[in-house]
């Protein structure tokens, strides 16, 4: 591991790091046939950070986000947590582990057991971590944690999950993951299927609890959404990251052809396609067949990863980074 | 615009439940002219989907109470299931939500036209030429026809449904939630799609029902907002985003973050509360719960009336 990241912060206050990992699936109907879901993937996300990792489907963002969860195995290099290998990690320790991390998925509605009430949730962890904790003082608990995230105990406690909305269940969850003492928290497409009335008061949520200095991976396939609360944006393509940087360079001055796509693509209020368009082709004009990448390492087969052995990534400007313009990485360009 | 392809006046449909009619629309008037996109947008459960389906097809909860439809001066019969299947897919056609879904993966995708066009009582062969040449328009190799559902990927799939409902050349054709499960560059694809059968004539007028305003703001002339079974507000599609008049649009706008909208410059901050159960909704505005601007007279109902040329709203204070 090296001792300083590219942006030359030091390592205490790094919460995740993400080093080169992959995950191969195997496919068909003997497993004859490898799938890479995520190739040689690094970042890091501080404490008090929300990192959006943003792609289409397909892109491998949600198994990244689990295995970060450990929910499926990490292949390829490591990831740390705190400077800690969470690679290894077996039943106690990882139960442990699950202290500090938690995640938030997609659906509110199946993340619950329909014929339980939806404060459930809460009992589950006292029995699992705070066995100990008298009933009193776990009411409190839970009521504060209920506040934190900005619902009232009377509204949501003793109630089932279909008599609460989506948004109310989603915090709920959140809030679930704030009763253990969690440095990071995965959040998979988590107001994907809110509507948007209560959907910008999760992602406010976020940035509250960001501002405690919680570490937030916000895994979206809603580019405007990953610009709203992030200080980081990850762009993954077929497993790949092709640009990463501040929200407002990677929007701002998109590089990639790919993100340039797909920020053409996004229906926007107030602008048209044919405007976005217009203005990307503008910016894209005296970047026409060059290679940021390949300018920088025009030997291509340089280093892989963020450490400066290896980089897949070139900076093409102050935290900035951008992939090879031949987005698979394969052809050369 | 001139010409008035399809007129709505006074609608009422409820759905049957065990503890009493869930009114999902409650007098419901508003025409689409000729050559018109309308986007029907809505949070869930405000009766969009209802209105879309009510056009074509009720099922079997639902009740049609009051009001008429017109589909180019002539009444739909949409209480009679039998005498609409002279309407359905030549005059009036659905993409319903998940349409793609609903193929039958045990059909090639040919045999399941053939089939369909049959049940209609349409010679195959009659529109195969066409059928290709449309197959060509969406960018479909023809040999889609040979393949089944499963071999196609989600856009595809969108894709073929739309040949298949546009295929008669409807009158209207009201596409449901049909990109909502696509990937961004896919979407576009669809949506442009879309506008592309209206000006090649494939469709005269289009009902685009979404809960994503953003995308039909690409698309559409006009947008039409529901809030719980009612019209809020119908205008023309910058009107609607740029200086929307009925509250319920101005905060739903406003809650969406755009691409450059950061956290920290601007907080957005939500809708409170939420719609009225339908079961018993409130007299008067069902808004006004959750409506900063409420006062006396919103316990009386709104009308739903003109503002402006195109722009109406149903709200006191518009």
């Amino acid at each position: 591991m090296a001792t300083t990241s590219l942006a030359g912060k030091p390592e205490a206050e790094r919460c995740c790091t993400v080093d080169r990992v992959s995950m191969v699936y195997k496919i068909g109907a003997f497993g004859g046939t490898d799938l890479p879901a995520v190739r040689d993937v690094s970042f890091e996300v501080r404490a008090g950070e929300v990192v959006s990792l943003i792609g289409e489907s397909g892109s491998g963002k949600t198994t990244l986000g689990k295995m970060i969860l450990r929910l499926c195995p990490i292949t390829g290099e490591t990831i740390t947590v705190d400077g800690v290998d969470i690679s290894t990690f077996k039943r106690r320790r990882l139960k442990t582990y699950y202290r500090s991390v938690q995640g938030v998925f997609q659906d509110p509605f199946s993340s619950y057991n329909p014929i339980f009430k939806a404060d459930r949730v809460f009992s589950m962890i006292k029995d699992e971590y705070f066995a100990e904790v008298n009933a009193a003082e776990w009411r409190r608990k839970v009521a504060a944690s209920l506040e934190a995230v900005r619902l009232s105990p009377d509204e949501v406690l003793n109630k089932y999950p279909h008599q609460l909305s989506g948004g109310q269940l989603q915090r709920i969850l959140i809030a679930r993951a704030l009763l253990l003492d969690i440095r990071l928290l995965v959040a998979d497409e988590i107001i994907s299927m809110l509507d948007a009335s209560t959907r910008i008061d999760v992602l406010n949520l976020l940035a509250d609890l960001k501002a405690q200095g919680l570490g937030i991976l916000f895994i979206t396939h809603d580019l405007s959404l990953g610009n709203y609360v992030s200080d980081k944006t990850v762009i993954l393509r077929r497993g790949r990251i092709v640009e990463m940087g501040a929200p407002d360079r990677v929007f701002g001055n998109p590089l990639h052809p790919y993100t340039k796509s797909l920020l053409t693509s996004v229906p926007q209020l107030h602008r048209k396609w044919e405007r976005v368009e217009a203005e990307l082709a503008a910016g894209r004009a005296g970047l026409t067949g060059r290679c940021i990448y390949h300018e920088r390492y025009p030997n291509g087969d340089g280093p892989v990863g963020l450490d400066a052995e290896r980089p897949t990534l070139a900076e093409a400007e102050d935290d900035h980074f951008v992939a090879c313009f031949q987005a698979d990485g394969e052809e050369t360009c | 615009m001139s010409k008035v392809s399809l007129r709505v006046a006074g609608l009422k449909v409820h759905y049957r439940t065990l503890r009493g009619d869930v009114k999902a629309l409650d007098d419901v008037t508003f025409a689409v002219a000729d050559g018109e996109t309308m986007g029907l947008a809505g949070e869930s459960g405000c009766g969009k989907t209802t209105l879309g389906k009510s056009l074509i097809r009720l099922d079997g909860r639902m009740r049609h109470v009051d009001g008429t439809v017109e589909l180019d001066d002539e009444e739909l019969p949409i209480g009679d299931t039998a005498r609409m299947n002279d309407f359905r897919f030549r005059e009036v056609f659905i993409i319903p939500q998940y349409a793609m879904s609903a193929m039958n993966p045990t059909r090639k995708i040919g045999k399941m036209t053939k089939e369909l066009l049959e049940s209609r009582g349409v010679r195959f062969e009659t529109v195969r030429t066409e059928l290709k040449r449309r197959l060509e328009l969406v960018g479909l190799a023809h040999d889609v026809l040979d393949r089944y559902p499963i071999e196609l990927s989600g856009g595809m799939k969108q894709r073929m449904v739309m040949v298949l409902s546009t295929l008669l050349n409807p009158s209207l054709l009201v596409a449901d939630e049909v990109t909502s499960a696509l990937d961004v560059s896919t979407q576009r694809a669809v949506a442009e799609t879309l506008v592309d059968f209206r000006d090649r004539g494939f469709v005269r007028s289009m009902i685009v029902i979404t809960h994503d305003v953003s995308l039909v703001y690409q698309i559409a002339d006009s947008i039409m907002v529901m809030y719980a079974g009612k019209l809020a507000e119908k205008a023309p599609t910058d009107v609607i985003v740029d200086s929307p008049r009925h509250p319920y649009t101005q905060l739903l706008i406003s809650s969406l973050p755009e691409v450059g909208v950061k956290y920290a410059d601007k907080r957005l901050t939500g809708i409170p509360g939420s719609p009225p159960s339908l079961l018993d909704p409130p007299a008067g505005c069902r808004f006004r719960d959750r409506c900063p601007l409420a006062f006396d007279k919103c316990s009386e109902e709104p009308p739903f009336v003109e503002v402006e040329h195109g722009h109406y709203v149903a709200c006191w204070k518009a």
